[in-house]
């Protein structure tokens, strides 16, 4: 089972079990529905932007211990971060993932662009089918972001 | 019928191992672990007997069909028409020419849907189709009706997955003009009770037209005996290449049908003030065919005829009772389609996994199975879930391949349980 480990780490496993930031915000100005027309996985996004910053940010869903879990440290993840450096950790985290960009299993911070416990989900690199599992909350949060309204993105 | 035809071709045993061995895929090994291939709902997978077919046409007797006055087109025209005498056989069909080649089930139906329902019904009439219909069966009748302002009427099911009758019936009406329902649901693995819905729609005077992809491996059918008017099914759900299919019409109507597209090999004649169609069944077959697919698919048809169907039929049984049996003991698990009449369909769900979190553990140790909402996401709604996994078996499946899944499923619940 030690391949699956590497997809299936112990802070997957907790994120997917205890999503954190789970629930519907309110005050919420920009959010998004996102659908894995493969699998008929669906989520929403809250986004609560003041001054150019992302102030909060939630979501909710029923969805794969993949999707769940990037959904859920992603959350974490952006919290004051603004909509330049949340796409910048986009960028990263779609090249990792889809392993366009290897980070290796012991990169610093530095050398993972600060993707943090994000890393974690750079098994999913090995299960190409996978890969839109991982990717559904930004995909969505992007929508919610560039559209500041309510859109839904389709991972095709 | 005499005694002897209701005898097996084959003496006595249906011997899965035999079967198996025509199929090489079985013996590879995937992610290094014994291939349990619980997918053929899906898709089945080839025997020997396909696989050298398309090959010996390519590598011996191939050229375009219907053309050539040369060796090559005569030898690939012969084993072409060929095909069209097996599958009349192998569904009973009155005429030969009642057979349509398509590219699958879905190139069938959105057949009858532009060809018949654009001219045989108007605004207002209705068509009636089920709850567990494939998407397939499904969108073409939507954009008949966004074309032509048909009304869809859809036919519910039951918590276990058979279809209500009684709302069938009160949905049948003088208004119906078209009923649309599969033999076999693909997600549920329910058996309809096809010729009752036939003898009820021709009693208001509606046509039927029956999805057969799911019902052919598994079911002995004969669509004159059934009732249908119209009969589809792929090729490649029967052992046979992908894209290839049938569409089965009753001639007085497929007679009736213009021609849904348009171009070579379907015409008797062609000036640019007018054109003259082909007869049965070549009015319906525009362009060069899929003449290696076709050849292939009856192939496919030769070697699945030759099984012993009643023992096949019972050892399809056998592993479906055995696999429900194993899956019922699973802690957490819940079958998704419990219909008194089944085949081979075990969809189910986990309380603590994610189908698709349990499709990629049960890929690491070898075992395929499809995973997702199926194509029929009305099912998935009914049920309020999003996706199941659905193993599905063939005339190759064992009870190992069972035990595989399960033992699988331990290990899922090891990760997540």
């Amino acid at each position: 089972m030690s391949d699956l480990r590497d997809l299936y780490q112990e802070v997957i496993l907790d994120h997917s079990k205890n999503p954190r930031n789970f629930g519907h915000i309110d005050p919420a100005n920009r959010e998004a529905k996102g659908h894995n027309p493969l699998c008929g996985d669906q989520l929403r996004i809250w986004v609560l932007m003041e001054d150019g910053r992302i102030r909060d940010v939630s979501f909710e869903g029923r969805g794969c211990a993949i999707s769940m879990a990037s959904a859920s440290m992603m959350t974490d993840m952006l919290k004051g971060r603004t909509e330049a450096e949340a796409e910048e950790i986009f960028n990263r985290f779609h090249a990792v993932v889809t392993g366009e960009q290897d980070i290796g299993d012991d990169a610093t911070e530095d050398a993972d662009g600060g993707l943090g416990k994000l890393r974690a989900l750079a098994g999913v690199r090995d299960y190409p089918m996978r890969v839109k599992c991982a990717t559904l909350a930004w995909h969505a949060l992007k929508a919610a972001l560039e559209n500041k309204g309510e859109s839904t993105v389709v991972t095709e | 019928m005499t005694a002897t035809d209701s005898l097996p071709r084959t003496a006595g045993v249906y011997d899965v191992e035999r079967v198996r061995a025509d199929f090489p895929i079985l013996a590879e090994k995937v992610r290094g672990k014994r291939l349990a291939f619980l997918d053929s709902a899906a898709s089945a997978q080839k025997p020997r007997a396909v696989i050298e077919s398309i090959a010996h046409t390519y590598t011996r007797e191939y050229a375009n069909v219907h053309r050539g006055v040369h060796y090559l087109s005569e030898r690939a025209t012969v084993a072409y028409v060929a095909v069209r005498g097996k599958v009349q056989r192998l569904i009973n069909a009155a005429r030969e020419d009642e057979i349509i080649f398509t590219g699958g089930t879905t190139d069938g139906i959105n057949l009858v849907a532009q060809a018949y329902g654009r001219t045989a019904l108007k605004s207002g009439d209705e068509v009636l189709i089920t709850e567990m219909e494939h998407h397939s069966n499904i969108v073409p009748w939507q954009m008949l009706r966004d074309e032509k302002g048909i009304v869809l009427r859809v036919a519910p099911i039951h918590d276990d997955g058979s279809l209500d009758m009684d709302a069938f019936q009160a949905l049948l009406t003088e208004k119906t003009r078209l009923v649309a329902v599969t033999q076999v649901s693909n997600a549920l693995g329910t058996v309809t009770p096809i010729r009752d819905i036939c003898r009820l729609a021709h009693a208001v005077g509606a046509k039927v037209l029956v999805d057969g992809a799911q019902g052919i491996p598994h079911i002995a059918t004969d669509v004159q005996d059934m009732g249908a008017d119209f009969y589809v099914f792929s090729g490649h759900k029967l052992y046979g290449p992908t894209g290839t299919g049938v569409l089965y019409g009753r001639a007085e109507l497929l007679d009736a049908m213009p021609p849904w597209r348009g171009g070579g090999d379907m015409i008797r004649s062609v000036t640019f003030e007018h054109t003259e169609y082909a007869p049965l069944p070549h009015k319906f077959e525009a362009g060069t065919p899929n003449i290696a697919g076709v050849i292939g698919m009856g192939a496919g048809i030769d070697w699945f005829t030759a099984l012993d169907r009643d023992g096949l039929d019972a050892h399809e049984a056998d592993i479906l009772a055995y696999g429900t049996a194993r899956l019922a003991e699973v802690p957490g698990l819940r079958l998704v389609g419990t219909a008194p009449e089944k085949v081979a369909v075990m969809s189910f769900v986990l309380d603590y996994a994610h189908p698709h979190d349990i499709g990629t553990i049960l890929d690491q140790e070898g075992v395929a199975v499809r995973t997702g909402h199926h194509c029929a996401q009305p099912v998935m709604q009914h049920y309020d879930i999003a996706a199941t996994v659905r193993p599905s078996i063939g005339a190759y499946s064992t009870r190992e391949d069972i035990e595989q899944l399960v033992a699988g499923l331990g290990k899922v619940r090891e990760m997540f349980g």
